[in-house]
């Protein structure tokens, strides 16, 4: 293997490492402090897919479209942290303490809203239109690698830093973090964890919007099942990852991308996802708890 | 806990296991619809609006046949979810598992559809049994999360083919040569139909027997509460694994009989969407009652291919665009209704009747 090979499949394999925290990190924490399997964290991942082809190709009065992509960028966020908010706000929260009903609702959302973009756009992929300097391409060891890859690596990171910045140093974070290690123990002292339960919704939404902008980008394109199909991949980086840990989920993302580039390329595609599944089997088996989870659920 | 000692003899039950629902008119009732399901293809009667031709048309017994493997499916779904409160994220795995081995059988080793049929049966037993030996390390959600894995392998394995047997994409269409031919042809889709019936009711009769024997009192119980299961003495990882792998079976069994019904193995069979679809059908119908799954499958089939029908006929034209096409969508309209439906009547379809005789009486 060149190294120009090895540089670009690395950067590929991270860019959807990025992707794939950006789902898993709001989907792992929504199950560590409220034990709910949110099934519609998918659909969160298509608006943000379709808000961007939306504006894209739509807001033609802007004429640059890198600003045309910023405006995408901030539409796409804030449609997910209302639909995030919405959904826990008048879905999951009438049915706190009922993990089963909380799963079927958030499935029968997830399963409607993406008949509901299917029915509205049909279900061919969408192309969009990036930004001129996204197309262009970057010289690293040789390697020539697409801007674009260069970028959802980069966006991904300063998340990560953020998301971990706002888990370890506000108060906000600090309930969270406590709520995911004892939810009671924190009711107890008489902390409204409801809030950090609408709150970590609206955060998972906006975050798997970002991941549905770049997920966009990444596979150039979106359909409406695409979420749905990243939320298995977003399953199993959680589960390896340890449910609940941010930090698990962000190395378990690099694990799972980086496996799944290098063994679809020198395999045969199909190979590395095959793998993958292999790697949460393997995973299970020796540490059902996942790499950095405290305890098995 | 006087009643610790009587379950673990087997003599009678405990608040822990609840006695099964044993109907005795239940039977006899799914007994009449089975024996009119059965005289359907011989009914030259034409129902407006409910289907597009006569009731003895192929089309509409291809329909027809289609809800009897979906509630055959559902029944087996239900075993799992329903009576033993597993939530499997991957039964499409072996639905399909029914549908692409039976195919593949019949076309690499070039056997016959009644020897290719018992061999992927025991082949997806046997993977039932070894998966689910992984998957029930971890319980709850975490199952639900490893199962939904398993069976994307699958769909994955079976879409990108690697190995080039499984046809791609495109899937696997049914080398009729195998098949007698009886079971083949636009003409014998009244046989097809049958097997369709015969598999639905067999699946209800194994289905009932298994939540009534003993086995299934202890599946119950796992649902209700699995750690006092295991404080009666008795290993809650058997019973599940055991319902876990007699759900597989049936679930293989409908996935062989859809094979004739389709023509063809596709890999949206074996995607976590089908898996989903089964979830919706046993909750439309009331989780942990067969006859509501049943139902659920039954209506589930019937709308998924009528509404497409329904919609290019053109009743939806008046309607605005953005309205329109999300009302062509079945999954639209079923899935809104499951929300609405677990929110306001969690019991299902099955409930309903209970329900509405709860209100007259209040009122």
């Amino acid at each position: 293997m060149s190294l120009q090979v090895f540089v670009l499949l690395s950067v590929t394999g991270l860019g959807l490492a990025g992707v794939y925290f950006l789902i898993a990190s709001g989907l792992s924490l929504i199950f560590g402090l409220m034990d709910v399997l949110n099934l519609a964290h998918g659909l969160f991942f298509t608006v943000g897919g379709y808000t961007t082809w939306w504006v894209m190709t739509r807001f033609q009065w802007v004429e640059s479209l890198g600003l045309r992509f910023l405006i995408a960028f901030v539409l796409a966020t804030a449609f997910g942290l209302i639909v995030g908010w919405a959904t826990e706000r008048f879905f999951v929260r009438r049915f706190y303490g009922d993990h089963v009903t909380q799963i079927l609702i958030t499935l029968g959302i997830s399963l409607a809203g993406v008949a509901l973009v299917g029915g509205w756009f049909s279900y061919d992929p969408q192309t969009f239109p990036v930004p001129e300097f996204m197309r262009q391409v970057a010289v690293i060891a040789g390697a020539r690698i697409p801007v674009s890859r260069l970028l959802i690596l980069g966006i991904s990171v300063v998340l990560l830093i953020g998301l971990l910045a706002v888990l370890r140093r506000t108060r906000h974070g600090l309930i969270i973090r406590a709520g995911v290690e004892n939810r009671q123990m924190v009711q107890a002292m008489g902390i409204d964890v409801a809030k950090s339960f609408t709150l970590v919704f609206a955060v998972g939404g906006g975050l798997a919007a970002i991941g549905g902008i770049l997920g966009g980008v990444f596979f150039a394109g979106v359909t409406p099942e695409f979420g749905l199909n990243m939320l298995i991949f977003a399953f199993i980086v959680v589960v390896i990852g340890g449910l609940g840990s941010v930090e698990g989920t962000a190395l378990s993302a690099v694990i799972v991308g980086l496996t799944q580039q290098f063994v679809n390329f020198f395999a045969g595609a199909g190979v590395g996802d095959l793998t993958v599944v292999v790697l949460l089997a393997v995973t299970l088996l020796l540490r059902p708890q996942g790499l950095l989870g405290e305890v098995a659920r | 806990m006087s009643t610790v000692t009587e379950v673990s003899e087997g003599t009678t039950t405990s608040a822990a296991i609840p006695p099964p629902r044993r109907s005795r008119t239940l039977p006899i009732i799914m007994g009449i619809v089975a024996v009119l399901l059965a005289f359907v293809p011989f009914v030259d009667v034409h129902v407006p609006g409910l289907f597009g031709g006569e009731l003895s048309s192929p089309g509409v017994l291809q329909i027809l046949a289609v809800g009897l493997v979906f509630a055959g499916v559902a029944m087996s779904y239900d075993l799992i979810l329903g009576y033993t409160g597993m939530l499997s994220l991957g039964h499409a795995l072996y639905f399909a598992l029914g549908l692409y081995g039976t195919n593949l059988l019949m076309r690499l080793f070039e056997l016959s559809y009644a020897v290719a049929v018992p061999i992927a049966l025991v082949g997806s037993f046997v993977l039932a049994v070894v998966l689910g030996s992984v998957a029930l390390r971890v319980r709850g959600v975490a199952f639900a999360m490893v199962t939904l894995a398993f069976a994307e392998a699958f769909h994955v394995f079976v879409e990108a083919d690697p190995v080039g047997i499984t046809g791609g994409e495109e899937g696997l269409s049914l080398d009729t040569a195998y098949v007698p031919d009886l079971l083949t042809g636009v003409v014998n889709t009244r046989v097809v139909y049958w097997l369709a019936l015969a598999f639905a009711v067999l699946t209800f009769a194994i289905c009932r027997q298994a939540v009534a024997s003993r086995a299934g009192r202890v599946f119950q119980a796992i649902r209700e509460n699995e750690d006092r299961v295991e404080m009666l003495g008795l290993r809650p990882f058997n019973f599940k694994l055991l319902s876990f792998a007699l759900s597989a079976v049936l679930a293989s069994a409908g996935g062989a009989v859809y094979l004739l019904l389709v023509r063809g193995a596709t890999p949206g069979s074996a995607s976590s969407v089908f898996t989903l679809n089964l979830i919706i059908m046993v909750v439309l119908g009331g989780l942990g009652r067969l006859w509501g799954a049943a139902l659920g499958g039954l209506v589930f089939g019937y709308l998924q291919l009528r509404l497409p029908a329904v919609a290019r006929s053109g009743v939806f034209d008046p309607l605005p665009d953005w309205l329109e096409g999300p009302l062509t969508e079945p999954l639209f309209i079923l899935g809104t209704l499951f929300v609405i439906l677990v929110m306001f009547a969690p019991g299902g379809l099955a409930s309903l009747p209970a329900r509405l005789g709860i209100k007259r009486s209040a009122g």
